[in-house]
């Protein structure tokens, strides 16, 4: 026997055993302690059920949300420094300040050069002395585009991993989305309302009631918001002043305790020390006046400043039940999306269907190769019999390569192993009929089986390499379980080629190289 | 199958000699050696019929819509199974709210006890979503634990028109791809036969699916790619015998070694076929509905592609060689 026959065949050996070793845990369960490999092949959530969901990342908004806040910041500053401004307002992305004193422009151009370097001016058109207009650094749009959806995946990660699922995917698709995967959660309103909600918790005063105006005719400086509607009734709209005297960003912490006995789960909150020394100071300010505590826009409560807060810690009363506290406190703690989150795509799988489709799968896989199995069994004989010892290792080596790499296994990806099935067995029947072709011709079996794998193996490698890239394709075009079944159909031409093609060789050479061979069952 | 062992050694071969003893072979036999079946002469007839087919696959699409599933429409699916067989009216009923909108139930069971429920077209503003109302009028309706939600699916339809586009790029650029293979390794003409055949086979396919009224989504362009890239299997195996008969006969006309290229891989091109077509019968049968229409597409899409190698591919290249002669 030659060398290079032994070799090859102990290499087919070693990988029908590592395909075992990789598998054993998916069929065994538990696996036993000391086995080497313990992951089982992934199932995806159309078959063991759960929640996709796919979000759109709302990046221009992100950008308009960056100039509001530059926008305030400034307005602020130039209160502070004591210049006056007759009017701040937002135009697009340009802001567009006019001075009360036109003296003080230049001042106030060095002031925005040295604090606030994300903004550049813009020339205004019509030049007034008093007027200044600026917009956010074209680097600093690029930067927001690259860094929002990195932001919120990570924000979305924590709150998902606070939510309590077992083996949660939260992931980044191209550019703007991102991917949420929660297997076995049946009804998702509760996931979607937890990530979809931005968290911009922000801090305003109650105007006063002269201040305030009708809804209609808002006072100058206020703005209506919609109070906490409660179970049925709807809340009236509350007057409050335009100006955010602090946002939650500067929150450490949020956790939920009992309140009074009428007002239900409360979330506490602790600030970082620029928080306590804010919250102090906006306190201190204003004690008798009702702060408004907003949360994405909605007045959640709006306590009485009774004594100045110093200590850096504070409550949230909205008449909440755990669950609404406990996510209330969640998504406090992971922060405020830096944009809005749009839900593009749902599909939930229920546990029945999952487990049918399995079932369902299973069966076609079954009886499809045992079809297949049958046929070359009785179209080839010798052959087929050894085509079908190649089929199974196929079958083998394919699986477990989605267990050894960790690839999802989805429905379509279990029609991609049928499939694999019908397509694999194409290359034998190319060589078989060309070795029956050469057999005519009066050639010796060696010769046969040698002409046979060496005529055969151009249409063999041009209908692999084209089947080939048409999976490229719907890998790239696809998503999730269309990938799945693309992934299959790549990965099954490569075992094919490997187990059909030139694993059946090692036996045919095996069995011509311990004697002459002078038949050969075709 | 009498006697038919594998192969029948006239008499033992003598070790030793030079030239072993000639051996009569015996095969179990699809397509004999030797048939002789005049596809080139028949090659007007099929033409006519497949495009008369696609015609009225497409005039069909076209007067009766294809049935896009929620990936292309845009909307929200829920299928749902009743533990007792329930009307369809009151299911409707259930339904029948402002938030939901306008409803399609259609009941899939064959116990009358599994519907799907689509809503097509934008979601309507507010903050629960469409799947969320349906599920809680469900609930309402009938009643918690009477029902499974098997599966819900919901598409913004800008997704679902950015979708459409992509399918559509992604078979062109599958097809033409292949086209590019073949020329290369063959013959420009063979590349434009192949590309041609595949374009064929992707017409034919979706006028089957619509006049099977299958639901067209997702899976059933991954069976359209698979179909393309599997379809070139026969194209290639013939278009591989012809260019070897060129070389060996180089007195004969196209037509005729075409002919004879094609009997000869006949057997071939059809145990091939045969067993993907056998497996995807498997999966149209057993796989469930999830698949169905992917399955249903596979079938056709393979048994059309066998038949297209021959009738569509090799006739395009003689019409290419035609030309080239006239001129």
């Amino acid at each position: 026997m030659s060398r290079s026959v032994l070799t090859r065949g102990a290499f087919y050996a070693a990988l029908a055993v590592a395909a075992l070793v990789f598998l054993v845990p998916s069929f065994v369960r538990p696996a036993p302690a000391f086995w080497p490999w313990r992951q089982p092949i992934r199932l995806g959530l159309d078959l063991q059920g759960g929640t996709h969901l796919l979000y759109g990342v709302d990046i221009d908004q992100a950008v308009d949300n960056t100039v509001d806040r530059q926008m305030q910041d400034l307005e602020r500053t130039l209160r502070e420094e004591q210049i006056g401004a007759a009017s701040v307002e937002r135009e697009g992305r340009t802001v567009h300040l006019r001075l009360a004193n036109k003296d003080k422009r230049a001042q106030v151009e060095a002031l925005v050069k040295d604090r606030f370097p994300s903004l550049v001016a813009v020339p205004e058109s019509d030049v007034e002395a008093g007027d200044l207009a600026y917009t956010l650094e074209p680097r600093e749009v690029q930067r927001l585009r690259d860094n929002v959806q990195e932001q919120a995946l990570k924000i979305i990660r924590n709150r998902i991993d606070q939510f309590g699922v077992a083996e949660p995917t939260v992931q980044a698709q191209g550019t703007d989305e991102i991917v949420v995967q929660l297997p076995g959660v049946q009804d998702p309103q509760r996931a979607k309302e937890l990530i979809g909600r931005t968290a911009l918790l922000e801090f305003k005063l109650v105007a006063r009631a002269g201040d305030a105006g009708t809804p209609d005719h808002p006072g100058p400086n206020v703005h209506y918001l919609p109070g906490k509607s409660e179970k049925g009734r709807r809340a009236s709209p509350v007057a409050v002043e335009r100006r955010t005297l602090m946002t939650g960003d500067v929150l450490t912490d949020a956790f939920v305790s009992q309140g009074a006995a009428t007002e239900g789960m409360v979330v506490d909150f602790v600030l970082d020390a620029r928080g306590t020394k804010e919250f102090g100071e906006i306190t201190s300010a204003n004690v008798g006046r009702q702060l408004a505590i907003v949360l994405d826009g909605v007045v959640e409560s709006a306590p009485v400043i009774e004594t100045p807060i110093t200590g850096g810690r504070g409550l949230i009363r909205g008449r909440f039940d755990f669950t609404e506290a406990q996510d209330l406190a969640n998504v406090l703690r992971n922060g405020a999306l830096p944009a809005p989150l749009k839900l593009i795509e749902e599909r939930t799988v229920g546990p029945s269907l999952g487990k049918d489709s399995i079932r369902k799968g299973v069966l076609s896989f079954v009886v499809g190769s045992a079809l297949v199995i049958v046929f070359m069994l009785v179209y080839y004989r010798g052959g087929g019999v050894i085509a079908d010892g190649a089929l199974l290792l196929n079958v083998l080596l394919l699986v477990g390569a989605f267990a050894a790499f960790g690839f999802t296994l989805s429905l379509p990806g279990i029609a991609g192993i049928v499939l694999t099935i019908g397509m694999a067995v194409d290359a034998n029947v190319l060589i078989l009929e060309r070795i029956r072709e050469e057999l005519r011709l009066g050639k010796t079996a060696r010769a046969a089986i040698e002409a046979g794998y060496e005529r055969a193996w151009y249409a063999i490698r041009d209908s692999n390499v084209t089947t080939f890239c048409s999976g490229l394709i719907l890998f790239q075009f696809g998503s999730g379980p269309v990938r799945g079944f693309a992934i299959t159909l790549c990965l099954g031409i490569l075992t094919s080629l490997a187990t059909g093609v030139f694993g059946t060789r090692v036996v045919y050479d095996f069995l011509t190289s311990r004697r002459r061979l002078a038949t050969v069952s075709v | 199958m009498k006697g038919d062992t594998s192969t029948m050694p006239t008499s033992r071969p003598v070790r030793g000699a030079a030239e072993p003893a000639p051996v009569e072979h015996r095969f179990f036999e699809l397509i004999p050696p030797g048939t002789k079946i005049d596809f080139v002469g028949l090659r007007f007839k099929m033409l006519v019929l497949s495009w008369t087919l696609i015609a009225i696959g497409l005039a069909w699409a076209y007067a009766r819509g294809i049935n896009w599933g929620i990936d292309f429409a845009g909307g929200t699916m829920v299928h749902v199974k009743f533990a007792a067989p329930t009307p369809i009216g009151d299911v409707r009923a259930a339904l029948s709210k402002p938030e939901i909108g306008e409803v399609l139930v259609q009941d899939v069971g064959r116990a009358g006890n599994e519907f799907q429920i689509r809503v097509r077209g934008a979601e309507k503003g507010g903050s629960g979503s469409v799947a969320d109302a349906i599920r809680a009028a469900l609930r309402e309706k009938f009643g918690e634990g009477t029902h499974d939600v098997l599966r819900v699916e919901t598409v913004g339809p800008r997704v679902g028109k950015d979708l459409g586009r992509s399918a559509a790029l992604a078979v062109l650029a599958a097809t033409l791809v292949m086209g590019v293979y073949i020329a290369l390794r063959f013959e420009l003409r063979f590349g434009i036969g192949a590309a041609i055949a595949l374009v064929h086979d992707v017409l034919m396919t979706i006028g089957a699916l619509a006049i099977a009224h299958m639901e067209f989504d997702l899976t059933t362009v991954a069976a359209l790619l698979t179909v393309v890239g599997y379809s070139v299997h026969d194209t290639v195996i013939v278009s591989d015998r012809i260019r070897e008969n060129m070389k060996k006969m180089r007195r004969e006309s196209l037509a005729t070694i075409m002919n004879i290229s094609i009997n000869e891989t006949l057997s071939r091109t059809l145990i091939t076929s045969g067993t993907a077509i056998l497996v995807t019968a498997a999966l149209f049968v057993l796989g469930g509905p999830v698949i169905h229409s992917f399955a249903f597409a596979l079938l056709v899409g393979f048994i059309v592609g066998t038949y297209s190698s021959i009738y569509v591919a090799s006739p395009v290249v003689l019409y290419l060689e035609g030309r080239q002669a006239r001129r």
